[in-house]
């Protein structure tokens, strides 16, 4: 009952916030028309077999959807700033029902995002088997998990002026190495080490879409471990900053 | 510390747990000391208070900044961890109290959250007990239906401090915690909001607040502690705290007279002049007054007047070095 509340009152909450709404949705839909859009008809982009529509959309999708995950972690720093954490916390709302409400509520600004970019997608050509956008999806909400333990963590530990830079230029960075916003060559540096973080599978995850297989064993040992790694590490700054056992 | 600088040692206010068949036990704050690291050494916030409340019980935590009231209460809803002692609250640790649902607050500092309206917000609250009052029952209590639908980030900060009030107050709590409420009310908001708590108070609840106002202890307390530099320095009804300190003055119309020699007499704490007028801070005026007399037969105008809170706070809390602490106050 009192999660269902706070989660209905947190999502309202969200998507009232026009910040968010351009950051997470409004940036990636731009920046798809523009990239995609004068290359169309590109069937192979740089040679990667992939048309410009789809691979931009898959890349799009991953940021998009990383964006609306780390999202939670502004939500959660701005509440700390105005003591907001320290109200609920002497509410009887318990520590599993609010990182309950967190997660959900991230998962379904992804969705958005992902919807979004589904729909940009089809409108420049865009066209998969229904089977292939629902096992492409699936795979992307998987992908998402570690994000989610990485958006609790950055909103107990950062403050409120130094997240959106944190953001912006990690999620920056990730998507350089994990070919959001061009293809890597295979065996490159960069290629090497995209391999090792959640966000190459993410786009990998999307690519499955157009034809490629799942993950292999390589890339669920990746999201794996990340997903242990920093939920642990959330679970300890939120313990930490809310003094919750 | 020692027992004699802890006042007030009633029987069954404080010490064990009750016998069996006695009510629900109310709140209990046990040898509670806390200290916080600062880059210039800690600073003992909070020094071994010890306070019991019985339910039902209005008490104001009075002192001036840096009593360490916020940190007392921190303790008491288990947002802060003591160095050592304990609370229990309805025989219960903070945070099982906090998790029952028994305790609502209203914290010393804090803004609300955004892109929410003031009614979504308190509703969201209630909606996290299990027995809250009716929500627009009390946004008409806390005078906020007229801004039902406004956005929190919208308001003047008395209009913050009201929804704030009632986000604690829709609760519904066996016990009510509020850390100078009334801050940043103008006096048509104190009004308003001491009426509710009243109300509140009525229905037999518990409430504990700290201020450092001085009239509000006095008027809407049925118990004041007060505290100073971490410690608990009097505890007792109002009148029994003026009672304890025992000051008086004396205010005569003496022109000319030595401040000084005033200042020798008998009973007589300090002196002070205002124009033709002298005033005697006594710490027994019936000695003072016949020594007055006696040294100075032409002495007209004469007043006695007891003290006000604010004079006992400040006696009690003047100069207060940590070792001589609370014996003149202690019975």
């Amino acid at each position: 009952m009192s999660t269902f509340a706070y989660t209905r009152f947190e999502l309202r909450r969200t998507f009232r916030n026009r910040r968010f709404l351009i950051f997470a949705l409004g940036f990636p839909l731009v920046l798809y028309f523009i990239t995609a859009g004068p290359n169309r008809d590109e069937a192979n982009l740089n040679g990667s077999g992939i048309s410009a529509p789809v691979y931009f959309m898959v890349g799009m999708a991953a940021w998009g959807t990383m964006m609306s995950m780390l999202s939670t972690g502004a939500r959660i720093s701005g509440e700390r700033a105005v003591g907001w954490n320290r109200q609920l916390r002497i509410t009887p709302l318990s520590s599993r029902s609010y990182l309950a409400t967190k997660i959900a509520t991230a998962y379904a600004t992804a969705l958005l995002a992902l919807v979004t970019m589904y729909v940009a997608g089809a409108i420049l050509g865009v066209r998969l088997d229904a089977g292939r956008w629902i096992e492409m999806s699936v795979l992307i909400l998987i992908g998402l998990i570690p994000f989610a333990a990485l958006g609790i963590l950055i909103g107990h530990l950062l403050s409120t002026d130094s997240i959106g830079p944190a953001m912006g230029g990690g999620v920056g960075l990730l998507g350089i190495v994990s070919g959001i916003w061009f293809p890597l060559d295979k065996g490159s540096f960069l290629h090497d080490i995209g391999e090792q973080l959640p966000s190459y599978w993410l786009v990998q995850a999307g690519h499955v879409g157009i034809g490629g297989d799942g993950w292999p064993a390589h890339g669920w040992i990746v999201l794996g471990v990340w997903t242990v790694v920093l939920g642990s590490l959330a679970a300890r700054a939120y313990r930490r900053d809310t003094g919750r056992q | 510390m020692s027992s004699t600088t802890t006042p007030d040692r009633r029987p069954g206010r404080t010490g064990a747990a009750p016998p069996p068949g006695s009510p629900a036990p109310g709140i209990v704050l046990a040898g509670l000391a806390k200290a916080f690291r600062t880059p210039q050494g800690p600073v003992h916030a909070v020094r071994g208070v010890e306070i019991a409340i019985e339910p039902g019980e209005t008490v104001a935590l009075l002192g001036p900044n840096g009593a360490g009231k916020s940190t007392t209460i921190e303790m008491l809803l288990g947002l802060t961890v003591p160095d050592s002692g304990t609370a229990s609250v309805f025989g219960r640790t903070p945070n099982a109290a906090v998790d029952a649902g028994l305790i609502g607050a209203m914290l010393q500092t804090g803004a609300l959250i955004r892109e929410v309206k003031v009614r979504e917000l308190v509703a969201m609250m209630a909606a996290l007990y299990p027995a809250p009052l009716d929500v627009d029952e009390v946004l008409e209590l806390t005078g906020l239906a007229e801004i039902a639908g406004h956005w929190t980030h919208k308001l003047s900060g008395g209009q913050t401090q009201r929804v704030r009030f009632a986000i604690a107050l829709v609760s519904n709590p066996d016990l009510l915690i509020l850390d100078e409420p009334t801050v940043a009310m103008d006096v048509e908001g104190r009004h308003a909001f001491w009426t509710t708590m009243r109300a509140f108070a009525a229905r037999g609840k518990t409430i504990v607040f700290a201020t450092h106002y001085l009239e509000e202890a006095d008027e809407f307390a049925d118990r004041v502690v007060l505290m100073a530099k971490g410690r608990v320095v009097a505890d007792g009804p109002t009148t029994e705290i003026k009672a304890i300190v025992g000051l008086r003055t004396i205010k005569a119309t003496l022109p000319g007279a030595d401040l000084a020699a005033l200042g020798r007499l008998p009973g007589v704490t300090g002196s002070d002049r205002r124009g033709d007028a002298v005033v005697l801070s006594c710490g027994d005026s019936d000695v003072a007054i016949r020594a007055l007399l006696a040294a100075y037969p032409d002495a007209r105008d004469i007043e006695i007047s007891g003290a006000g809170l604010e004079q006992a706070f400040l006696q009690l809390t003047g100069d207060h070095h940590d070792d001589q602490t609370t014996t003149e106050v202690a019975r």
